[in-house]
C-alpha cells in the first residue's frame, strides 16, 4: 500500500484529493487528509460579506461534504514534518507514515506582525476582510460608518489574491455612492507597489480606473507601524497617513509549522521548482496552492489550473521520476470594479495581463481589462462552480495553460 | 530584448531598465545606475547590500525580497529605506544588474 499525506484539506488539498479519487486504484493507494478546521470556506466571499452582498451562510459548508471515502480525513493539526524520516507528526499525537506528501496549508494573515496594529484598536478602527471574523465586523462597522477617510492597506507582498484589496476599494466606492455618503468619504489605497498593480499594463489600466472613481493611491509605502491613538499609519521612509478607518491586509505567512520544520522561507513558504511545485529539498514533496514559494498568483483558479497539470503527470512520476516542467503559472481571475461590474485578468509567469477577450467555451467571451456587467455575473457564478464543480474534482472548460488567444498587443 | 548602453557598455534591458544578463554587470554601471535613481554616492553599506543581493541572486536564481535582505545582512528595514529610498529591494536589484525581484504577482 501506498501512501499519500495531504496537509491541509482547504481549495487546493480539497481539490487534489478529489483527482487522487479518479486517477488512483484505492487497492494499492491510500490517501489521507489532516485538517483541523472542520469548516470550508469560499474565501473569495469574504470580500462581499462586509457590504452585505453575501453572509455567512454562503461561504461555509462542512468540509465532510467534499471529502468522502475511500479518501481519509483526520481533524487535527499538524505538528511537525519529519520530511527525512519521510512521516508527520499530528497534535493528536498520531504519526503517519507517507510515500508522497503534499503540503497544501495555504497562507494566512498576521496582524501581530506589524507594531501597533493590535494595540487596541484591531475590529474597532482597524479592520480586514481576508477572513471570515474580520469580514463580519467589518460589515458591522460599514452599517453605522458616518464617513471621512477610509485608508484601504496592503503590509506586503506577496498577499493571496493579490487583486481583492483593488476590489475591496472600488466595492466600496460603490457602496458609498448607494448610501448616499460617497461625497462624505475620502478613499486611499496605500501599497507597496509602485502602482495600483504589479504588471505594468494592468497597473496602468486600473490605475486609471481608480483615478476616474476618485481614489487616490499612495504607492512605494511601505508600512512600518500603526498609531491607533493617533489613527496613522506610518512608512519606513516616515510618510504617514491618517484615517478614520483603516482597512489592513496584513502580512500573509504560511502555516508555523512548515517554519519549524525547517522547510521554509522567511514567510514560511515552501521552495520549490515553479514548473513542477517539487519541493526544492524533497523529491517526494509536492506544494499545491498558497503554501509555496511559486512567483504566481496566490488564488484559488491558479491552485485548479496547477492541480489539473500535476495529477496529469503523477502516476508517470512515480514510474519513471521523472516530470517535465508542465505548470506556466497561469493565473485568471475576475476583478469587481462595482456598480455591478467586473473585468477580467489572464495571465502566467512570463505574460503580463493585457486587454482582450478570453475564451470561454459554451458561454461566450469574457472582455479581458474592460469593464462588463458579464464580468461581475462571472464572479458571482464563480461561487457556484467553486462548491459543485472545481472541489470536488471535476474539470472547467478551460485551459490549464495559458492561450494568447483573443488577447490585444498594446 | 532592447539594450542601452551604461558606463560604455552595452548591456541587455527589460521594459522596465532592469537589466536582464546579471554577467554583464560590473561596478562602473552600479555606480551609473544609482545615480538614476537618485543615490549619488554609493557608501560601503551600499556596496554590503549590493554585494549580498549579487551572491544570493547567483545562488538562488533570484533576486532577493526585501525580507530576505534584512535578515542575510543585518540591516533593518528603516536602514535599508534610508540607503535606497522608497522600494529598496527594487532599488538594489536594479542597481545590482539582477532582474525585477519577483514575489508580488
Ligand atoms: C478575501 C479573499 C478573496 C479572494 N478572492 C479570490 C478570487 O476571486 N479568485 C481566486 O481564485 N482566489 C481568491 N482568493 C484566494 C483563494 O481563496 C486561495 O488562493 C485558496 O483558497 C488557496 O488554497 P489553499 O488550499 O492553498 O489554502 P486554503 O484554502 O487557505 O487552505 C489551507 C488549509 O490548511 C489548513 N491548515 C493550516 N495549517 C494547518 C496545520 N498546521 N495542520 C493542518 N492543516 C492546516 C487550514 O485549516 C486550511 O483548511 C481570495 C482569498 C481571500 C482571502
Amino acid at each position: 500500500m501506498k501512501k499519500i499525506v495531504i496537509l491541509g484539506a482547504g481549495t487546493a488539498g480539497t481539490i487534489v484529493a478529489n483527482r487522487f479519487k479518479r486517477i488512483l486504484d484505492f487497492n494499492q493507494w491510500q490517501v489521507t487528509l489532516v485538517d483541523p478546521d472542520p469548516v470550508h470556506y469560499y474565501q473569495p466571499g469574504f470580500l462581499f460579506i462586509p457590504f452585505r452582498m453575501y453572509s455567512e451562510k454562503d461561504v461555509i459548508k462542512p468540509k465532510r461534504d467534499f471529502i468522502e471515502p475511500p479518501l481519509r480525513l483526520i481533524q487535527s493539526k499538524v505538528e511537525a514534518i519529519d520530511a527525512d524520516h519521510n512521516r508527520v507528526h499530528l497534535a493528536d499525537g498520531t504519526v503517519l507514515p507517507y510515500d508522497f506528501l503534499i503540503i497544501a496549508t495555504g497562507v494566512d494573515i498576521h496582524p501581530e506582525e506589524t507594531p501597533g496594529m493590535l494595540d487596541g484598536e484591531w475590529g474597532k478602527s482597524i479592520h480586514s476582510f481576508y477572513t471570515l471574523p474580520t469580514s463580519q465586523a467589518l460589515r458591522d462597522v460599514l452599517r453605522t460608518w458616518k464617513g471621512g477617510r477610509l485608508v484601504v492597506n496592503v503590509v506586503d507582498n506577496p498577499i493571496k489574491c493579490p487583486v481583492a484589496p483593488l476590489e475591496f476599494i472600488m466595492l466600496s466606492d460603490w457602496y458609498f455612492h448607494q448610501q448616499g455618503m460617497r461625497d462624505r468619504v475620502e478613499i486611499i489605497y496605500a501599497t507597496p507597489l509602485s502602482g495600483a498593480f504589479t504588471k505594468p499594463v494592468a497597473s496602468q489600466l486600473l490605475g486609471e480606473l481608480l483615478e476616474s472613481k476618485n481614489i487616490k493611491v499612495e504607492p512605494d509605502f511601505m508600512i512600518e507601524r500603526v498609531d491607533p491613538e493617533a489613527k496613522k499609519i506610518v512608512s519606513y521612509d516616515e510618510r504617514e497617513i491618517e484615517y478614520d478607518l483603516l482597512v489592513t491586509i496584513p502580512l500573509n505567512k504560511g502555516a508555523d509549522v512548515i517554519g519549524k520544520s525547517g522547510l521554509g522561507n522567511e514567510l514560511n513558504l515552501v521552495p520549490v521548482d515553479p514548473y513542477t511545485l517539487r519541493a526544492k529539498a524533497h523529491p517526494n514533496i509536492f506544494v499545491l496552492g498558497d503554501a509555496s514559494d511559486a512567483p504566481a498568483s496566490k488564488a484559488g483558479a491558479t491552485a485548479h489550473f496547477s492541480i489539473d497539470l500535476f495529477t496529469e503527470h503523477f502516476l508517470d512520476y512515480v514510474e519513471t521520476g521523472e516530470l517535465p516542467p508542465y505548470f506556466d503559472g497561469h493565473a485568471n481571475c475576475f476583478i469587481e470594479t462595482g456598480f455591478g461590474k467586473g473585468l477580467m485578468i489572464d495571465f502566467n509567469y512570463t505574460q503580463e495581463p493585457l486587454p482582450g477577450r478570453y475564451p470561454l467555451p459554451g458561454i461566450g467571451p469574457l472582455t479581458l481589462l474592460q469593464e462588463s456587467e458579464f464580468n461581475h455575473w462571472g464572479k458571482l457564478m464563480f461561487r457556484w462552480m467553486y462548491w459543485h464543480i472545481l472541489l470536488r474534482g471535476m474539470e472547467l472548460p478551460l485551459s490549464a495553460t495559458m492561450s494568447m488567444a483573443g488577447k490585444w498587443k498594446v | 530584448m532592447p539594450t542601452r548602453v551604461i558606463a560604455g557598455k552595452t548591456v541587455e534591458v527589460d521594459a522596465e531598465g532592469f537589466m536582464t544578463n546579471p554577467n554583464e554587470w560590473n561596478e562602473e554601471i552600479a555606480v551609473e545606475l544609482a545615480k538614476e535613481e537618485g543615490i549619488n554616492e554609493l557608501t560601503p553599506e551600499h556596496w554590503k547590500v549590493i554585494n549580498f543581493c549579487r551572491q544570493s541572486a547567483s545562488a538562488n536564481g533570484k533576486a532577493p525580497t526585501l525580507r530576505a535582505i534584512t535578515s542575510g545582512t543585518g540591516i533593518s528595514t528603516k536602514e535599508l529605506f534610508a540607503l535606497f529610498p522608497k522600494g529598496p529591494a527594487k532599488k538594489v536589484a536594479k542597481i545590482a544588474g539582477l532582474g525585477k525581484p519577483e514575489g508580488c504577482v
